[in-house]
């Protein structure tokens, strides 16, 4: 790790203000994936800001309008009684990710923004447009049996490794920002850009603009959503494949679906085309899988990451019959 | 020779689950591990290790480091110690021929290449990352299939690398059922807790090493090799290990590094291996491919196995994974052929790992015998059962202590076995399949000379000193309580010291054998301690017990006693005032006799498995587990229990998620952590239960006790893959089996 300023923010507007004036600030909320990365000399922040104890932990539902500040812990939001009853897909989400005592120090502004989990990212020993830009993608030729098959490009192909986010997409959360130009609101797939020729640039954040919380609109069809992750083992380890999914029934047909897929894709990947494809489909695996077949029609995969396509259909089709009510 | 006196009345304590000795100080921190040796400002090495796994340096860049405010110095092949070449013996064990930083030259991928001392870790750790090292590289040979130079070792560690019997291929070609198949096992790494650590310290020509080693001796002498001095200036202390799993056994480069920077500096220095550097600097096991043809009858009699075994080193060292070891000794099979290959590559040197040979060996045997059983329409159990040996068919001595039926019959009751519809796919629960496995586990008994000290002191203190290593094990424990036993106290009130070179003899901690080494050597001490108080309370004047015989007198709480009239009793803290030396102290000894010349020492197992199979998510958990063990005499059911459920965990890990991988090109290791290597964790381990079936060895040792390290580990990944077959019809014979093998077998099918 290398020597860098630590500075305390009593407030949001302070910490945009620190941010602003130094050139390479990092905020720090819970640290867990920041840190991970100072040590291994892949962030390297002259400031560290910390944003820990700024008053951005409440989770309030005013009417319809589920809000939840930035710095609410993992494990506070999951079981939170409303987001548990309301948006069960966020809480399952929630509790698939990392282990207890990581969701008790991770904040939601941080999970939505941890880093990919690409081994190459991650030791500067290699090339990686990411980190370095321009030097060259070791992934590509590489081990890549974890790499995006959706949404990459010939930069980069790194996974978006997060539980949380591909939850929100499905659900068209907001995403709630401070700027210098004062509050913004983002719709969360337009918070992550595909990686292109520039895998280095992630969101559509501006340098010092601060997430400070985010939005859940509530809707009948959101109580009907479900998480699914697959992964290696039973705990404490990235999806290799996650669907969050939500379904309307109305008259023996899908009146609406959401499905959002993860651990397959760059971004958080909202599969429109799929919820098309459902809507006004009776519901039955049939259905299923003719929207797990759209939602990977676009993949492309690597030497080791083939098997993806078939897994994520697979659990594409759990996921959606689960959600239906239908036995596994 | 063992003294012999009469054994003191039984206390019983050997035997009996008692906690661990060390448990609080373990989990108060009180106990000190090498990293957290009591040295007063040491600095700080961090290791640079070399980014290509063959050819040179060309520059090396110190401005940047040395700029680093805190860097004291960086040891380099420019200015380190010159250290003469260390080929491997068994008494200085060094896995690689050449000490680090003498040239040049890089042979692998992680090769240290430097070391960077500061005042504080930060410090090292910012100066390393600042490091710039230039190479000329040429392009590596990273896989065994193809590789220039193979070489088949006529013999590893004593034993015949190739051994055959009767004719194998014409018997093979003969049988009325034939097996032929590939079996292939990953790199896996140990990743024990704590990562190798080494604090020296230079105090008048004299080296101390705290080191986090299974072997103190064997550290000893190669840092005494290495840098000219006689093995009496060279102490390596290791109380404590936080694992070893075998990547501590043999001596790795990095101690030299921190006794280099040592010398260099002339101060106390402390070196840590990252977690990433864990993957690299100690070891692995190598991968192996394993080709099993099997012939034999109709009704499932083995009548020939041949075993041909590829696997790898490296340029700088030799390790042979013999995973074909025990298919000459396992089974009764009268035509024999195993062959051992190395192919050698440009990686770093394999090693020892729980069960070397057998964990992987164990897997593709206890596949292919599944594979039988299917072929021939038999319980597979029963296949076990039709070809077990009841002499040792590599040998044709008979065992001394086999009970390997007994495991089988015992732990198909217990897991209920007989209730098991023979045909795959035929078991359901929920949305589920499931799936049961059976196979055999082995280890050899293995046993080395060993001394022990016994220091009754004036205090009432007791002392039991070995050389000896205790990794997390329950060595401590069961130092205690056999010495408990001979003297007639309380374990839990006796001191045991072990891991200090300057203690008497004791082997590696290694191959399974300490307890029936250093525990014999312990009793023998403890008895001869014992027999020393007889003498002295029985002749001086003071004592209650003046004037009895040896044979009136037995131990009682923490003294002796009449026993005819208990109520003449004395302390042993005050037989030692009466004997007026201070102390009764006494040297005990232990070490195989002949006994090898006529028995074969062995140690068996049966393991049972259900898996669970969510077939739409290739989703695959092993659901219960039952391991029932053949090991003689068990000195602490307790911890004899853990280690059991820890080699069954490992069996557990190996089956189904542990690979290390490198990268193809490169040929460094790319699952370097624990977020990309991944072991179970609590939620993967469901019920797991133990059963011994104790029969002492008493042909082996004293004590009648055989090694339970290694054990517990060998056949889970094959009961685990047949149960696999069970569950789903389809067989991966491939580790570790992840979703993608499962989806790939199923679409094949
Ligand atoms: C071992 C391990 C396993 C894990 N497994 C999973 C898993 O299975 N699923 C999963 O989803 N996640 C997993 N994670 C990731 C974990 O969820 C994230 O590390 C965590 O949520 C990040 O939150 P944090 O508050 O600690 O972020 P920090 O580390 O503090 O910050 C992360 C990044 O976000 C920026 N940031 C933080 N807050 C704000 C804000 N309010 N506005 C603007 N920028 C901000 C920081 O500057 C930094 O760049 C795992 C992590 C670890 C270490
Ligand atoms: S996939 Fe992306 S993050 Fe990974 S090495 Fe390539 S450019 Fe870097």
């Amino acid at each position: 790790m290398r020597a860098f300023e630590y500075v305390v923010a009593d407030s949001p507007a302070a910490a945009r203000a620190l941010a602003r004036e130094s050139g390479d600030a990092r905020f720090y909320a819970g640290g867990t994936t920041l840190v991970d990365l100072m040590k291994s000399d892949v962030e390297r922040p002259g400031r560290v800001i910390d944003i820990s104890r700024l008053p951005l932990t409440a989770i309030e539902l005013r009417g319809d309008v589920l809000r939840i500040g930035a710095l609410a812990r993992n494990s506070d939001v999951a079981y939170d009684p409303a987001v548990a009853r309301r948006f069960p897909a966020v809480s399952e989400a929630l509790l698939s990710g990392a282990s207890g005592q990581i969701r008790n120090a991770a904040t939601i502004g941080g999970n939505l923004l941890q880093r990919t989990r690409c081994t190459y990212f991650r030791e500067t020993r290699w090339r990686c447009n990411k980190r370095e830009p321009g030097s060259g993608c070791d992934a590509l030729d590489g081990f890549n049996r974890g790499h995006a098959i959706l949404g990459t490009s010939d930069s980069c192909i790194a996974t978006y490794p997060g539980d949380l986010a591909v939850a929100l997409c499905a659900l068209s959360a907001n995403v709630i920002v401070e700027g210098d130009a004062g509050e913004r609101t983002v719709a969360l797939d337009e918070l992550y850009v595909l990686p292109g020729d520039r895998p280095e640039r992630e969101n559509t954040l501006a340098a010092g603009e601060l997430i400070t919380g985010i939005e859940l609109r509530a809707e009948p069809l959101y109580e009907h959503s479900h998480y699914l992750k697959i992964r290696d083992r039973a705990s404490y380890e990235f999806a290799l494949a996650s669907v969050a999914c939500a379904i309307e029934l109305e008259g023996g047909r899908i009146a609406r679906a959401r499905l959002a897929l993860g651990g397959v894709a760059t971004v958080p990947w909202r599969a429109r085309e799929a919820e098309d494809l459902l809507a006004g489909s009776p519901p039955g695996d049939a259905a299923y899988r003719r929207a797990a077949d759209a939602a990977l029609a676009g993949a492309r995969t690597r030497a080791h990451n083939g098997y993806k396509v078939e897994l994520a259909k697979r659990a594409i089709v759990r996921a959606l019959r689960t959600a239906c009510g239908g036995a596994a | 020779m063992s003294a012999t006196a009469e054994r003191p009345a039984t206390r019983g304590f050997v035997g009996l689950p008692i906690d661990r000795v060390d448990g609080h100080a373990k989990v108060t921190g009180a106990a000190r591990y090498a990293a957290d040796a009591p040295i007063a400002a040491p600095l700080h090495a961090t290791i640079v290790q070399a980014t290509i796994a063959c050819g040179r340096i060309i520059a090396i860049d110190e401005r940047a480091t040395r700029a680093v405010e805190g860097v004291v110095d960086v040891l380099t092949y420019h200015n380190a110690t010159r250290i003469p070449a260390l080929p491997f013996d068994f008494t200085a064990p060094s896995s690689e021929e050449l000490a680090p930083l003498q040239s040049d030259e890089i042979k692998y991928d992680g090769q240290h290449v430097a070391a960077v001392i500061a005042e504080t870790f930060e410090a090292a750790r910012a100066g390393a990352a600042l490091l710039r090292v230039e190479y000329e590289s040429r392009a590596p040979e990273l896989s065994p299939g193809g590789a220039r130079t193979v070489e088949q070792p006529e013999q590893w560690f004593g034993s015949d690398a190739q051994p055959r019997r009767g004719d194998p291929e014409r018997a093979f070609e003969a049988a009325g059922v034939r097996i032929d198949q590939t079996y292939t096992t990953p790199i896996e790494n140990h990743n024990p807790l704590e990562p190798s650590a080494t604090v020296a310290e230079w105090r008048d020509g004299e080296l101390i090493v705290h080191d986090s080693t299974q072997w103190v001796r064997g550290t000893r002498a190669v840092l005494a090799k290495s840098f000219g001095l006689d093995e009496e200036k060279v102490r390596v202390i290791a109380p404590y290990l936080g694992g070893g799993f075998g990547c501590k056994g043999f001596f790795w480069p990095h101690p030299l590094i921190a006794a280099m920077a040592a010398k260099l500096t002339n101060r106390p220095v402390k070196l840590v291996l990252t977690r990433e550097q864990m993957f690299t600097s100690c070891g692995y096991r190598s991968e192996t491919r394993q080709r099993l043809r099997l012939g034999a009858t109709r009704d499932g009699r083995l009548q020939a196995i041949l075993h041909d075994v590829l696997g790898t080193s490296s340029r700088v060292g030799t390790f042979v994974e013999t995973a074909g070891g025990v298919t000459a000794m396992l089974f009764d099979v009268p035509n024999i052929a195993v062959t051992h290959s190395i192919a050698r590559l440009d990686v770093p040197t394999p090693t020892a790992m729980r069960a070397p040979g057998e964990a992987p060996g164990s897997f593709a045997l206890g596949c292919a015998l599944d594979e039988l059983a299917s072929a021939c329409g038999i319980d597979p159990l029963d296949v076990l059962r039709r070809n077990h040996a009841a002499v040792d068919p590599s040998s044709g001595l008979p065992f001394s202590s086999k009970h390997l039926l007994a495991c089988y019959e015992r732990g198909a009751e217990a897991f209920g076995w007989s209730t098991r519809p023979q045909a795959p796919r035929a078991m359901r629960d929920g949305g589920e399949l499931v799936g049961w496995g059976v196979a055999t586990a082995t280890y050899p008994a293995l046993r080395s000379p060993a001394q022990a000290r016994v220091v009754l002191g004036a205090d009432g203190s007791v002392d039991v000193a070995s050389a000896t290593h205790d990794l997390g094990t329950g060595m401590y424990t069961i130092l205690a309580q056999i010495a408990a036993d001979e003297l007639g106290v309380d374990p839990r009130a006796i001191r045991v010291r072990i891991g200090d070179s300057s203690f008497p003899i004791a082997p590696v901690a290694g191959g399974s054998m300490s307890s029936a080494s250093v525990g014999p050597a312990v009793q023998d001490a403890a008895r001869r301690a014992y027999r020393e108080a007889i003498a002295i309370a029985t002749s001086a004047g003071g004592s209650p017990l003046h004037g009895l015989g040896e044979d009136e007198i037995e131990a009682c709480d923490g003294g002796l006693r009449s026993k005819r009239e208990p109520s003449r009793a004395i302390a042993y803290g005050e037989i030692v005032r009466l004997g007026g030396s201070g102390a009764i102290e006494a040297l005990g000894s232990a070490a195989p006799g002949d006994e090898g010349e006529r028995l074969s020492f062995h140690s068996f197992g049966a393991q049972f498995v259900e898996v669970r199979y969510d077939e739409e998510l290739a989703r695959l958990r092993v659901s219960r587990a039952l391991g029932v063990f053949d090991c003689g005499r068990i000195l602490n059911a307790k911890t004899a229990r853990s280690q059991m459920i820890g080699g069954i965990v490992w069996g557990i890990g190996m089956a189904l998620m542990e690979e290390t991988v490198r990268d193809p090109r490169a040929g460094a290791v790319v699952t370097n952590n624990f977020a990309d290597y991944h072991v179970p964790v609590n939620a993967d381990i469901a019920a797991i239960d133990v059963l011994f079936v104790e029969e002492p060895d008493l042909a082996f040792n004293p004590l009648g006790v055989r090694g339970i390290g290694e054990i517990g580990i060998t056949g889970v990944a094959a009961a685990i893959a047949n149960a696999v077959y069970h569950a789903t019809g389809v067989r991966l014979r491939d580790l570790p089996i992840v979703p993608e093998k499962l989806l790939a077998a199923q679409a094949a099918v």
